[in-house]
């Protein structure tokens, strides 16, 4: 039973991991948690539903095509709102999100109703390998994978490209990189549309194991900001550590203790890292001088 | 020698009802060196930042190579070929000293996914300009004698190697006018000296010509080639440096108005 919960712990934390990434990545350039981020990944999964059920698209280009309306959301909400918003300070700019979160959940409640659709997807939960005691399914296993391929490709891409490389940049001092010649805001932009991407990839993941409704990401984007917290808001490897964390901790909370009260785990390691390790499990606490 | 290279028209800028820069006019020549000093407030790094596009002035003109640049974006500045450091210091503090020097260089890097991908290994025109740009940051570095600092975390070193790396990244982006305000702040007289000769050094050796703010009197009379001075926003006396020093108004802004009068009675 261990060794199944932490499976499922591990499977569970991919998503929540791919949530915290999406998340970090904006917060780490605008200090922005971006509580749309649930509510744009469910969208761009429907997107996906929508050309698979309705306009029968086989699933590559529907995936593609998802992903590619990821970006473009994520690019349109910045550009649009977000960089018209005048001297804004971080709290405003979080209720834009906020404001966004209503918007797209609005959106997909009159498209596609509350009914509970069932994603399909070209790997089945059903199909199990044994893994000694346990039992891990195909799902699982091209979740995890398509976790860590995505965490290597924004490893290498901000280690080696000219574009991660400037939103490290900006990321680190933003004044210190605009008069270096870097765009600060296209940077943003294309920040945006990258973490649109990964919480994209994260919604379609998760709709085969859940149902597909406009509630799809609420409880994943909590679960997702708890790792954020968890790992540290200002490391990408952190929080997907945390992710992995509490996905663990949490099923085998479910598993050992009580199952009704799996959800508040989150909850409760928010408060304990905030109380003992404000900046998070993997961050190195910086302090801007001034 | 003589040809101007920068020029500063009738600038005007305010803050709700202060007045931070008041019709200030200058023009800097080609391979000099500058200076803007003035007592604190008194609007020398608000200049600044109205010519690196970080504020917008309310009227005038920035004129560089005599185009027009007022308003233009900080990047499109430093495109043009201005560099500045700053009073409080403003680096990359999670990267090396390599790292940061090298992103000073971000604007001359041509290569992209595709050219990178291309051909092979040191053949590779990334490689190649690679090894270019760091043949270019390797000098800036024996320049500045930052050998020791290369693979350090610049936010662990001393604050005077943290300007002088600052002033390398500046120099990377290979300007032709470096703004710098306030370089010598927080440094002792032994770093200050050196830096006296390094500004001199840059200037010789790299052919910039440098907009200096600078509080070291001993250090402005001894490197500028011509002086501004303001208060409150409003230019009181432009010349060389001993114009300067034998200028009353400028000896009134910065000793007081009592002193003067018993000075003189």
């Amino acid at each position: 039973m261990f060794l199944q919960l932490i499976v499922s712990g591990i499977s569970i934390g991919s998503i929540y991991a791919l949530v915290a990434l999406a998340m970090v990545i904006i917060y780490k350039t605008s200090e922005v948690p971006n509580f749309a981020q649930g509510e744009m990944a469910m969208l761009s999964t429907f997107v996906a539903f929508m050309l698979l059920a309705s306009f029968g698209q086989p699933f590559v280009i529907s995936f593609a095509g998802a992903l590619v309306f990821a970006v473009v959301l994520g690019v349109f909400l910045e550009f649009v709102f977000l960089r018209r918003a005048k001297d804004p300070n971080v709290l405003s700019l979080i209720l834009i999100t906020l404001g966004f979160e209503m918007m797209i959940y609005g959106v997909a409640s009159w498209k596609w109703g509350a009914e509970q659709q069932s994603f399909p997807f070209p790997v089945s939960d059903f199909d199990i390998v044994n893994l000694g005691p346990a039992v891990v399914s195909y799902l699982n296993i091209v979740t995890l994978l398509v976790t860590l391929f995505l965490m290597f490709i924004l490893f290498l891409f901000f280690r080696y490209t000219k574009v991660g490389i400037a939103m490290k940049a900006t990321q680190q001092n933003m004044l210190a990189a605009r008069i270096n010649g870097i765009r600060a805001n296209r940077i943003l932009s294309i920040t945006w549309g990258m973490s649109s991407l990964i919480g994209a990839v994260a919604g379609m993941m998760l709709a085969p194991i859940a149902t597909l409704d406009p509630n799809l990401m609420l409880d994943p984007l909590l679960k997702g900001f708890a790792s954020a917290v968890l790992g540290g808001m200002t490391t990408l490897v952190g929080s997907a550590l945390g992710g992995y964390i509490l996905g663990i901790i949490e099923t085998l909370f479910g598993g050992y203790i009580s199952l009704q009260f799996k959800s508040i785990v989150a909850f409760l390691i928010i408060v304990l890292v905030l109380c003992f390790k404000p900046s998070g499990l993997f961050a190195k606490h910086y302090v801007r001088r001034v | 020698m003589n040809e101007d290279l920068f020029r500063v028209e009738n600038l005007f800028i305010s803050f709700g009802g202060l007045r931070a820069v008041d019709n200030v006019n200058f023009t800097v020549k080609k391979e000099t060196i500058f200076s803007i000093i003035g007592p604190n407030g008194a609007g020398k790094t608000t200049i600044f930042n109205c010519i690196n596009g970080l504020y917008n002035p309310d009227s005038g003109r920035v004129l560089f190579k005599g185009e027009d640049i007022t308003g233009i974006k900080p990047h499109k500045v430093a495109m043009k070929g201005i560099a500045r450091t700053f009073q409080n210091i403003e680096l990359f503090s999670r990267m090396t000293t390599m790292e940061n020097l090298m992103l000073g260089r971000h604007l001359h890097m041509k290569t992209g996914i595709l050219s990178g991908a291309t051909f092979f290994r040191r053949k590779s025109r990334a490689a190649l300009e690679e090894i270019k740009h760091r043949e270019r940051v390797e000098h800036i570095i024996d320049l500045l004698d930052l050998q020791y600092a290369r693979n350090q975390f610049v936010g662990s070193l001393p604050y005077g190697t943290q300007k002088l790396i600052e002033l390398g990244r500046a120099l990377a982006l290979e300007p032709e006018l470096l703004l710098l305000d306030e370089p010598s702040a927080g440094m002792n007289t032994e770093e200050k000296q050196d830096l006296i000769f390094w500004i001199k050094d840059i200037q010789d050796e790299l052919g910039v010509t440098i907009l200096l703010i600078e509080h070291d009197m001993r250090m402005v009379m001894d490197i500028s080639d011509r002086i501004l001075a303001i208060n409150f926003g409003k230019p009181i006396g432009e010349g060389a440096p001993e114009e300067i020093q034998n200028n009353p108004e400028v000896l009134q802004a910065y000793l007081g108005e009592d002193e003067l009068t018993n000075a003189a009675s």
